[in-house]
C-alpha cells in the first residue's frame, strides 16, 4: 500500500515525540451496507509495533474501536535526533503496513 | 490448517469462531506475531470481562493517570484521547469504552524507553465512560473520565 502511514518524530528534551498517521479504512464489523443491508465485514488494524533502531518500544493490539484512519502518539525517552523510528502494523485480514522515519 | 486451528485455540483460550481467526489471517504458517492477538479481551462484552482477559481485574483507582479527552465529542467516531500514566515502571496502558459493544479498544505494552503516554482516537458508540487501565511494576490502575458523544460512531 502506497503511503499507508505518515509520520513525524521531533526531540522535545530527552524524549523523542512520536506521531503516526495510519491510512486504513477501520471498519467494525457491525455497520451495514446502506444499498445490501448485508453487514461490512470487518478490516482493522489489530496488531502495531513500533522499534527504534531495531528495538521494540512499543508494541498495541487493537480491537476495531480505534478511529478510521489511526492516529497514534507515544514518546521514547532516550532517543536521539538521527535514530530511526519503524512501524509495522498488520490488519486483521493479515495485510501489512509499515512506515519509517528518523528522529529530527 | 486444523493443527494451526489447535494453536490458536490453545494461545487465546477461545473457543468457536474459529472462521474469524481463519478470515484474521493469524493463522498463516510462518508468520510472526509479535504477541498473539487477545480475541478473549477483545470480543468481551463487558469492561469488568474485558479487564480479566488482560489480567487487570481488581485495578486499583489512581490519580496518577490522566486522561485527557474531550467532556463533550461531537462525532463519536472520531473522539481524541490522550493518556499519561505518572505511575512509576508503566508497562502498558489499556484503553476501554464501556458502553462500546466490546469495550476494549486497544493494549499498548511499553518498553526500551518508551514513556507511559500514548495519544490515539477512538470510536464511541454513545456517551460513555472511557475507562484506563495501566500495568506498572506487576499491579494494575485505573482511572476513568465521561465523555459525552452526541452521535455515535459505532454501528449505524
Amino acid at each position: 500500500m502506497a503511503d499507508a502511514m505518515k509520520m513525524r518524530a521531533t526531540m522535545q528534551g530527552d524524549t523523542a515525540d512520536v506521531k503516526v498517521l495510519m491510512n486504513h479504512i477501520m471498519e467494525t464489523g457491525l455497520r451495514k451496507d446502506a444499498k445490501t443491508g448485508q453487514l461490512i465485514p470487518a478490516h482493522f488494524i489489530n496488531s502495531v509495533v513500533a522499534a527504534v533502531n531495531g528495538k521494540t518500544v512499543l508494541e498495541a493490539q487493537w480491537g476495531a474501536a480505534v478511529a478510521k484512519n489511526p492516529f497514534l502518539g507515544f514518546r521514547v525517552k532516550g532517543a536521539k535526533a538521527g535514530d530511526k523510528i519503524t512501524i509495522n502494523a498488520v490488519d486483521n485480514k493479515g495485510e501489512k503496513l509499515s512506515g519509517e522515519t528518523t528522529v529530527a | 490448517m486444523n493443527y494451526l486451528r489447535r494453536t490458536f485455540l490453545r494461545g487465546t483460550g477461545a473457543a468457536g469462531t474459529v472462521a474469524i481467526a481463519i478470515a484474521a489471517g493469524l493463522l498463516k504458517p510462518g508468520q510472526v506475531l509479535a504477541a498473539e492477538w487477545n480475541k478473549v479481551a477483545f470480543d468481551a462484552t463487558t469492561t469488568a470481562d474485558a479487564m480479566k482477559g488482560l489480567n487487570v481485574a481488581g485495578a486499583v483507582e489512581s490519580k496518577d493517570i490522566l486522561i485527557k479527552a474531550p467532556d463533550i465529542a461531537e462525532n463519536g467516531a472520531v473522539v481524541p484521547v490522550e493518556v499519561t500514566s505518572k505511575i512509576p515502571g508503566t508497562t502498558s496502558i489499556m484503553i476501554f469504552v464501556d458502553k462500546n459493544q466490546n469495550p476494549l479498544i486497544a493494549d499498548f505494552e511499553f518498553s526500551n524507553g518508551a514513556e507511559g503516554f500514548v495519544s490515539t482516537r477512538i470510536k464511541m458508540a454513545s456517551t460513555s465512560h472511557v475507562k484506563v487501565a495501566v500495568k506498572a511494576g506487576g499491579k494494575a490502575y485505573t482511572a476513568s473520565k465521561e465523555v459525552k458523544v452526541t452521535i455515535g460512531g459505532c454501528g449505524g
